[in-house]
């Protein structure tokens, strides 16, 4: 009798610890954003649990040079959390491929996707998607309004003018005429390379005929952007062979510098950083009344590690993301990471709504080097680092640049061959 | 008769040593090398011999980068070994002299970066040669040297030396200290013997003291040789995996490192890394090997 109601009691106390468990489940979210650690913590991870108890949400950031390292050490491993936050195109499709990411084609919450915000997610196919897409990232240039007022120059909407703009802060000498280093390289061909680019190339039209092996990368389109990255060595501050990319940001913010070649996600850090008033113009068209291309990348998408214990919990979780609420949150709170809901999110940070409204003018592409091109050896966007860098520090001429990437993305890329 | 006792012991106090090296070291390394004999098609793990080896040496792609990091390499090493250990056998020969003064300070001021952690070293100098808030460019501007400024770590013909004279910087302090005991290990008898034989002064260390330390200083150039090819931390805290400007300070340690963790779009590949691993590991076995049966063995030791 004793020994029944032990047995008893232990039954029900494993029981009501199951019954706590189940009530209270936690999760982790793996992500390369330690920046936004502080968002997270206060306000969306608050949001989402008033909305859901029960679900309790951890945000564990590591470092974004070490994150697909890390991660992929953790899944292999067995350690990674419940909510993965996905890298755009390859590294995903990988990890998906491996098993480690589920299917989230069948959500509802997809359906608030346009098919271009979840190609970066899916496969070659389109058959499965597995990340929710979160926010994509503009290019463009920011610059200093009050440098622009003292100086006298009109901001920039040709490459003639914006040559122009440069070469009046060069004679000035109060300013140093354009913010960006060579030292760290992915500055170069990111807010260098893609920044421009797409003007040359026409966007998708190109980006699209280089994967279908159309177009090569010494044709003029591609070349072209190289030889206007030469022109920029004379405009950036002395020794910009040593200008890392915190350098970079701080000669701006200072107000050293009138120009930042900048992707939108500068945004938040340069208005708590920046006291003067600064504003944004788009890549510049050759001609004016050109249609002009900006790259409108996405960036960010959200999954599900396949080995979750919770992945109801997980499912919810991301539904909420996809939902219009997360949206608004997010996009508010960060501005330069713009949701990529069909729905249009307002945004209050006037920078943020200046880059974004060229959605409206411009037609959008992504980086030409990420969907594809890059999978085999040599990897193609690494190649185009440092060729963005030898082209602006004048090592190497726009022809032979060309020429050596074709002959790396040909050699294992059968569409070039 | 008697048997021979089993003499337990001896395996009782090896065992915690010889189980935790086999753990951390041995499985790993043999493990590494089986790695580097498969490669991956299709989510599956196939046996592929000496392929990735083939790739890697032969392939124009991969041998490329692996004759430019071992070349890197041996430059580092290079530098090392004409830099880094005559003037830490200097500082301890000035060290050990008798009448110089507070040569303990010296010694601790000396050995303290050694003990600084290479991304404290490698941030603090990347720092000091900016060319925006560097105090280098200011300090030669004082002294009028201005023009000799360069952006030292953004010029492929002059960032690796750069990289390679701060980690001398950071670890002359070695040399010093093991050269230094193996002075101050140096009968006073033989140099006073010397000194009635009229041999004093600078001749005394190039006669004497220098012949009876040559062992340590072959053990010290085996150490620089060991620490340089697995060289890593202080050119991915200070330049980054991609070891810029235009892989000119790629060596062989950011390779592998790329190659088998993966970097932004490249995708990890642990089968080529571990290739390049084993290639790292044949290496150092040769270089040891050549002084350990080349050198060592001919070097004649002095009874003291």
């Amino acid at each position: 009798m004793t020994r029944n109601t032990i047995k008893l009691a232990l039954l029900s106390t494993a029981l009501t610890a199951t019954g706590a468990m189940a009530q209270d489940v936690t999760l982790n979210i793996e992500s390369w954003r330690n920046d936004d650690l502080v968002l997270w913590q206060e306000k969306i991870i608050p949001a989402f649990e008033a909305e859901h108890p029960g679900i309790k949400v951890n945000f564990t950031p590591s470092a974004p040079a070490e994150y697909n390292a890390v991660l992929n050490s953790k899944l292999d491993a067995g350690s990674a959390g419940d909510i993965i936050t996905c890298r755009p195109f390859d590294a995903s499709l990988a990890l998906f491929e491996a098993g480690h990411l589920a299917d989230l084609a069948g959500m509802d919450a997809m359906g608030n996707f346009s098919d271009v915000a979840k190609s970066a997610w899916q496969t070659d196919d389109g058959a499965a998607t597995f990340c929710v897409p979160m926010a994509s990232v503009i290019h463009g240039f920011i610059y200093n309004k009050d440098a622009f007022a003292e100086v006298g120059v009109d901001v920039p909407n040709t490459e003639a003018e914006f040559f122009a703009a440069l070469e009046a802060f060069k004679e000035d000498g109060n300013y140093i005429p354009m913010a960006m280093g060579t030292n760290d390289q992915w500055e170069a061909a990111t807010m260098g390379y893609n920044n421009i680019g797409p003007n040359y190339w026409k966007g998708e039209e190109g980006r699209r005929a280089l994967i279908a092996g159309e177009q090569k990368l010494t044709d003029e389109a591609w070349v072209a952007p190289y030889a206007t990255l030469a022109k920029w060595g004379a405009y950036l501050g002395d020794g910009f062979e040593a200008q890392t990319y915190p350098d970079s940001q701080n000669l701006f913010t200072l107000g050293r510098a009138a120009i930042y070649p900048a992707g939108s996600w500068e945004i938040s850090g340069f208005n708590a950083q920046a006291d003067f008033e600064m504003g944004a113009f788009k890549p510049p068209v050759q001609n004016a009344g050109d249609t002009c291309y900006i790259s409108d990348h996405t960036d960010i998408g959200i999954g599900m590690n396949a080995a979750t214990d919770n992945p109801e919990a997980a499912k919810t979780f991301l539904a909420w993301v996809g939902s219009p609420k997360f949206a608004s949150i997010f996009g508010n709170a960060l501005p330069g990471f713009f949701p990529l809901s069909k729905e249009p999110v307002e945004l209050s940070d006037p920078l943020a709504k200046e880059i974004v409204g060229w959605r409206g003018e411009c037609e959008s592409t992504i980086r030409s080097t990420y969907q594809i091109l890059s999978r085999g050896t040599p990897n193609l966007e690494n190649e185009t680092w440092g060729a963005s860098v030898a082209a602006i520090k004048g090592t190497s001429s726009p022809e032979e640049l060309g020429t050596e990437l074709q002959q790396g993305l040909a050699s294992w890329y059968e569409p070039q061959q | 008769m008697q048997r021979a006792r089993t003499r337990w012991h001896i395996a009782v106090f090896l065992a915690p040593a010889v189980l935790v090296y086999t753990a951390v070291m041995i499985f790993p390394l043999f493990n590494t090398l089986r790695l580097a004999l498969y490669s991956k098609v299709d989510q599956e793990r196939i046996y592929v011999g000496l392929d990735n080896f083939r790739t890697l040496f032969f392939d124009p792609i991969w041998s490329e980068q692996f004759w430019n990091a071992l070349g890197n390499n041996f430059w580092f090493f290079i530098v090392h070994m004409l830099v880094q250990n005559p003037i830490g056998v200097a500082l301890a020969a000035v060290l050990s002299h008798p009448r110089l003064r507070f040569a303990a300070l010296y010694r601790s001021a000396i050995f303290i970066p050694t003990i600084l952690s290479f991304v404290i070293v490698g941030f603090a100098w990347k720092l000091i040669l900016s060319p925006i808030w560097g105090i280098a460019p200011s300090i030669l501007d004082f002294v009028g040297l201005k023009s000799l400024f360069a952006p030292w770590l953004g010029k492929e013909e002059y960032a690796l030396t750069t990289l390679a004279l701060i980690s001398v910087w950071q670890f002359v302090g070695i040399p010093m200290m093991l050269i230094y005991a193996a002075l101050l290990s140096i009968p006073q008898e033989i140099l006073e013997a010397g000194e009635v034989d009229g041999i004093t002064g600078l001749s005394a260390f190039w006669k004497i003291k220098l012949p009876l330390i040559l062992p340590s200083i072959g053990i010290i150039s085996i150490l620089t040789f060991v620490g340089n090819f697995n060289a890593f931390d202080l050119i991915y805290a200070s330049q980054g995996a991609l070891a810029g400007p235009d892989y000119s300070t790629d060596i062989l340690g950011t390779f592998m490192y790329r190659t088998f963790f993966g970097f932004q779009l490249q995708l990890g590949d642990p089968h080529m890394g571990s290739a390049i691993a084993g290639g790292m590991f044949a290496i150092i076995l040769i270089g040891v090997c050549i002084y350990l049966f080349g050198i060592q063995t001919r070097m004649r030791r002095y009874q003291m």
